[in-house]
């Protein structure tokens, strides 16, 4: 024990930890462990015929397609929102600022039914989009708006602290000095917002591609069209295809590894990214 | 994530802007644009919402929830959280005491299988329960034989939303927990205090503001499931249909007024949620002095 952990006099190690391990090992580890083991009892030549059937691809590329667009939307407007909200006073500041919290307190297949309504050919804002020719429920825009919606928290939450952060002595400073605006984003603002911002990306896209019960109203589910992969899990396993259904939750999990890794990378790169910059 | 510290945001707002005409206007774009945005995404369907739910007056609007589906519903809904949040409230604890009080190997390694499931798709949440106990799961035959439902009942919508609910405890607690350090339960412990006497008085009256956020965050997220619950639910409309499950069954009904006077109360849900959290977050500036 002593090479594991540290001595301290507090009690209750073993304990906790004991319980937390056996827990997390109950309701996580193992559940997911079996979906590798499943997907590892098929054949490579089953395996791939299942990842790789057209349907699937398509469903990759919207998947994939549409949370990079709405994570790009959420980064331009989740840096408008934040600069707003931290560096301007106007009524209803505070509320609005609570209110961006919303996508994590919504069930999502609240958002979902809700951004149909407003959005479909007769909704409040999807009427004034028809004339234009602009379809946004059941068309990959309406996929992309529900990502965006679930996306947008993470982006502004990441870049609040920064613009808090950065120096406003600097741009003060800097404006004096006769720097016009553009410059003083350039090259004051932005080098200490990029690490939040591309933290909030990183984070936004890879909850969007998982994202089921907001896209799902709003998506029209049309195969090879607008059929995101999490629905084609689900649709799989309607029809008690459970091995084409752990295939493509492998190829899922295997890109949430992926994405987990690159958050812990951009973060690990943030950090160092500002203590270069502070010295 | 207790956000940012109110006063610094207020103090940052409140410095007097440059008074050039330019700055003026960059303001007045930056406004328009973030409230145009924030309309169509965010407030438009919540609004809906609402609308739609009293579309046809506040008569249909209550008339739906005497629909006995709807009841049975918030029911299981109800049953499924009081399940779910005490169990990973006891583990949230349980990992924020063994991770923020001791240095041991592999602590980091640890945190981030907690966050796993916040990484997970939904859908595998609950597709990897259907892999374990389905009908041709690993442990399948054998519950079958033994007349133990798992899936299509209540203990897979438990377990799916144990596990899609999973770090919300711990990950309020473990930053929080770090961060307040180790001095007192030390110097309790060196009094004589007991482990639990020691947990009761001085780390949990410290710790109760972001323990509370946690708990109501964990609570809003097991009631609103859907992803994790729809696939091991089996839609069983009045047995295993939970509040968002039977929302979609009326939605694709077209029962519009029924589907989202459901959905008025969960929002409902979601914006005291956020107002609790608002408060906690006004009352932790408060104690620490800021």
């Amino acid at each position: 024990m002593s090479a594991f952990r540290q001595p301290s006099v507090l009690p209750g190690f073993g304990l906790t930890l004991g319980f937390a391990t056996f827990f997390l090992s109950a309701i996580v580890l193992l559940p997911l462990a079996a979906l590798v083991l499943k997907t590892a009892s098929m054949s490579w030549a089953d395996f791939v015929a299942v990842v790789s059937s057209p349907r699937a691809l398509a469903s990759y590329r919207l998947s994939f397609g549409a949370s990079l667009v709405a994570a790009l939307i959420n980064t331009v407007f989740g840096f408008i929102v934040a600069w707003t909200l931290v560096r301007y006073e106007f009524p209803g500041r505070k509320v609005l600022d609570a209110m961006i919290d919303m996508p994590f307190a919504l069930p999502t297949a609240v958002s979902g039914i809700a951004l149909t309504a407003v959005f479909a050919q007769n909704g409040w804002i999807g009427q004034y989009l028809e004339p234009w020719g602009i379809k946004v429920a059941y068309t990959w825009l309406g996929v992309t708006l529900a990502l965006t919606l679930i996306g947008l928290p993470f982006v502004v939450r990441s870049v609040q602290p920064s613009l808090l952060e950065v120096q406003r002595d600097l741009e003060d400073a800097a404006e004096t000095l006769g720097a016009t605006p553009i410059y003083i984003f350039r090259r004051i603002i932005f080098p200490t917002v990029l690490p939040a911002l591309a933290s909030g990306f990183t984070l936004a896209f890879a909850r969007a591609v998982g994202e089921y019960g907001s896209v799902i109203f709003i998506a029209g589910n049309l195969p090879m069209k607008t059929e995101i992969t999490p629905l084609l899990i689900v649709i799989k396993l309607e029809e008690f295809d459970y091995n084409g259904a752990a295939a493509l939750g492998f190829v899922m999990l295997a890109m949430s590894f992926l994405m987990l890794l690159s958050i812990n990378l951009v973060q690990a790169w943030g950090r160092r990214h500002i203590v270069a910059a502070r010295r | 994530m207790v956000g940012i510290a109110a006063t610094g945001a207020a103090e940052i707002a409140r410095r007097p802007g440059r008074g050039t005409l330019r700055s003026a206007l960059v303001r007045w774009v930056f406004i328009a644009l973030s409230l145009g945005f924030l309309a169509a995404v965010l407030l438009a369907p919540l609004a809906a919402v609402f609308a739609t739910a009293l579309g046809q007056g506040i008569g249909a609007y209550l008339d739906s929830f005497k629909d006995p589906d709807t009841g049975s519903a918030i029911r299981l809904t109800l049953l499924t959280a009081v399940i779910v949040v005490p169990l990973n409230t006891i583990f949230g604890i349980s990992a924020a005491w063994a991770i923020a009080k001791f240095e041991f190997r592999g602590k980091t390694f640890l945190i981030t299988l907690i966050d796993l499931p916040f990484a997970v798709s939904p859908i595998i949440s609950g597709l990897v329960y259907v892999l374990l106990f389905g009908a041709q799961g690993w442990f399948g035959i054998w519950l079958q034989e033994h007349n133990i439902d798992v899936i299509f009942a209540l203990p897979g919508i438990v377990l799916a939303t144990l596990f899609v609910t999973f770090p919300y405890v711990a990950r309020e607690l473990i930053p929080l927990m770090e961060q307040l350090g180790n001095d007192e339960e030390e110097a309790a412990i060196t009094l004589g205090a007991s482990g639990l006497m020691t947990f009761v008085r001085v780390t949990l009256p410290k710790i109760r503001w972001g323990l509370i956020y946690g708990v109501i965050l964990c609570n809003a997220r097991a009631m609103g499931e859907f992803g994790a619950v729809s696939v091991v639910s089996g839609h069983i409309r009045g047995l295993t249909t939970t509040m968002p499950l039977h929302i979609e069954i009326l939605y694709n009904e077209y029962a519009f007024v029924g589907a989202f006077a459901v959905a008025s109360l969960l929002t409902l849900l979601a914006v005291v949620t956020l107002i609790v959290k608002s408060v906690i977050e006004w009352q932790a500036s408060r104690t620490t002095g800021h």
